[in-house]
């Protein structure tokens, strides 16, 4: 990739540019971890910075034990709410991009429009909604609530995913017989399969990140693990072993397939702009 | 061609219970909020928790009192808030995501780990982002005496507990602010329409900014927001907020920034080097100029979350702390701790407001070249 040429000072600058970058990226890292190993009583403001005297594993075992419960929560709630909001997103994406009709062109933006919106303007209404149909406080409600909320962006991906593949692969399909769902099943959906992976990561991602619907609409037991953690930390006079052992559990799930899916996560992140 | 197959109503019927569920929990919950904006659910704390409240319409009372209400000076802090975060979360994350975006376009070694470091933020949780930065902007820790680590004095500033306010100014001159800015845009416009020798459109504007100059300088109030001055102004502890959001979201701008230049053609790049430009002038007169339609996608985006923070907020300095409280965070605690159920939907009302002026024209002018197909 190296096609320019450089003079040696511009070089240095572009590293320095880098490396500086890097440890404002990365400081809060050393720190986070650096006080989760600290025994909780030699965790001193002035010291913080310092490596810890002897690698103390307690507070994860208490975070563990503490987060245990709310890491089921937001397992269960980030699989399932992804899972149907992908199902779902691929159909619409499907028909959107492949069996267009008078009228989509103004009802895709309509739908679109529902994942810009603060979500603060629809919370009173769902959260009545919620508490007549029996399911306020429950996991079922919050995985109903991220599914309706997810449509637009899995519809989204998946129409511009479904548009690179040309027509006159279902145009075969269709002089062999094969009527809606059977070229879903045996053209698109055979293709789909990084359009899932993409779909499937940020959903994910941003189910599992997300705080308002997760503060608002559950209790206690049923609370995810974005509420145990805010609650956790947000108490005067916090011990902060607990707090960052807290948000390594919090934050490893997202990271870890962040790390090793980072390619799809990318082409997620840019898809997010509309027009893919 | 679009005749109506038995496969075209199935295509319809299979995405016709998204739209209904969406037409139900966007549009007909939008539509709810603004009735409850209009009623006075909360007043009364009998009706509040009630299943099924008794309401009365007040109109947009609610509305007035966020703008006007002495006891509402809170939300309009709250919208300076956010009109302060705002510009400077966009400003950084967008110069710090082309800066790094550039600096990684230079063939550097270890391109693969520089982008991983840089957007790994991305992928948290803005609660993380929140619980590690409050640690780090800890007054006597954290980032204050990081310059002790190396013999330096530790920095003074208290951060999140700061109560500095700078720039102040009185609410009630947002009217005269805004025409001013109004009448700038005007004889900007003019002098454009000036210079392409359309004299008659020139004056016109320049008339139309003259009479606002004219309104503000005569000092006569024609709007009277409040009967007495209320001072505003950029609270410093929201600096470490806005460190934390550009920590978290730069690396996404850089990523955006990053596709876009390696979309831009290596040879007008090469064709500009053979005209004798040098490798700073390639940026300025041939990468620039591209850049601008993803500096606006970006802004849009991180201008829509921008005025949605509410995590950030909330795990950083908790619900309860007004000097770096935002809108939608007020929202939270009016409708969901203190049962003032109209509140919070009015506040809602403003907030989408704002980000529907942002998002409607972004997806009108995306949506339109393709639909041309």
């Amino acid at each position: 990739m190296t096609r320019r040429t450089h003079s040696r000072t511009a070089r240095v600058i572009v590293y320095a540019v880098l490396l500086l970058a890097t440890a404002f990226f990365l400081l809060p890292v050393y720190l986070v971890v650096v006080t989760a190993f600290k025994e909780p009583a030699t965790i001193r403001l002035s010291t913080a910075w310092q490596l810890p005297e002897s690698w103390y594993w307690q507070s994860f075992v208490i975070a563990w034990d503490t987060f245990s419960p709310k890491l089921r929560n937001s397992m269960i709630l980030t699989i399932s709410a992804t899972a149907l909001a992908a199902i779902l997103g691929s159909l619409n994406g499907y028909v959107l991009s492949k069996w267009r009709f008078r009228g989509d062109n103004i009802v895709f933006p309509l739908m679109l429009f529902g994942m810009f919106i603060p979500y603060q303007s629809i919370l009173i209404p769902l959260f009545q909604f919620l508490r007549d149909i029996g399911l306020y406080g429950s996991l079922q409600g919050l995985i109903l609530t991220h599914v309706v909320y997810g449509i637009p962006i899995t519809t989204l991906i998946f129409r511009n995913f479904y548009a690179e593949i040309p027509d006159e692969m279902l145009e075969a399909g269709k002089i062999d017989g094969a009527g809606f769902f059977g070229l879903y099943w045996w053209v698109v959906f055979p293709l789909s399969i990084s359009g899932f992976v993409v779909v499937a990561i940020w959903q994910f991602t941003q189910i599992w990140n997300e705080f308002l619907f997760a503060v608002t609409l559950t209790r206690r037991a049923t609370e995810p693990i974005t509420v145990a953690l805010a609650q956790l930390a947000g108490g005067e006079a916090v011990r902060w072993n607990l707090p960052m052992a807290g948000a390594i559990l919090t934050a490893l799930p997202t990271l870890i397939i962040y790390i090793i899916l980072g390619r799809y996560f990318i082409r997620g992140l840019l898809a997010g702009s509309v027009k893919g | 061609m679009r005749r109506l197959t038995r496969d075209r109503v199935t295509a319809l019927l299979m995405l016709l219970p998204s739209l209904i569920v969406l037409a139900i929990f966007v549009y007909g919950f939008i539509g709810q909020t603004f009735y409850v904006s209009l009623t006075n659910w909360g007043r009364d704390p009998i009706q509040a928790l009630a299943l099924r409240p008794q309401l009365e319409f007040v109109w947009f009372e609610n509305y007035g009192r966020l703008f006007s209400s002495v006891l509402e000076a809170r939300f309009r802090q709250d919208l300076v808030n956010l009109v302060f975060f705002t510009v400077f979360f966009l400003g950084g994350s967008l110069l710090i995501g082309l800066v790094l975006a550039i600096a990684l376009d230079q063939g550097v070694k270890g391109e693969g780990f520089f982008r991983t470091v840089f957007l790994f933020p991305f992928a948290l949780s803005f609660i993380v982002t929140g619980t590690v930065w409050r640690w780090m902007l800890q007054p006597q820790g954290g980032v204050n005496v990081l310059p002790t680590v190396i013999g330096l004095p530790p920095g003074e500033f208290t951060w999140l507990t700061s109560r500095q306010r700078i720039w102040e100014f009185d609410w009630r001159s947002i009217p005269d602010f805004t025409a001013a800015v109004v009448a700038l845009v005007l004889l900007l416009v003019a002098a454009q329409a000036w210079k392409g020798s359309r004299r008659g459109r020139a004056a016109a504007y320049a008339v139309a900014a003259a009479l606002l100059i004219a309104w503000v300088a005569s000092g006569t109030r024609g709007v009277e927001l409040l009967p007495f001055p209320e001072t505003k102004g950029f609270n410093l502890a929201l600096i470490g907020i806005i460190i934390a959001a550009v920590w978290q979201m730069s690396g996404y701008t850089m990523a955006l920034y990053l596709a876009s230049l390696r979309g831009v053609p290596e040879e007008l790049r090469e064709s500009a080097r053979v005209d004798g430009a040098t490798e700073i002038q390639v940026y300025r007169h041939v990468v620039f100029p591209l850049l601008g339609p993803i500096t606006l996608s970006a802004m849009i985006i991180l201008g829509h979350i921008s005025l949605k923070i509410f995590d950030l907020v909330f795990a950083m300095t908790g619900p309860d702390l007004a000097t770096t409280s935002v809108p939608a965070l007020l929202m939270y605690i009016r409708s969901f701790r203190a049962n003032q159920f109209a509140d919070g939907a009015a506040i809602a009302m403003v907030l989408l407001v704002m980000v529907a002026t942002v998002i409607i024209p972004y997806l009108v002018t995306s949506l339109r070249g393709e639909v041309r197909r």
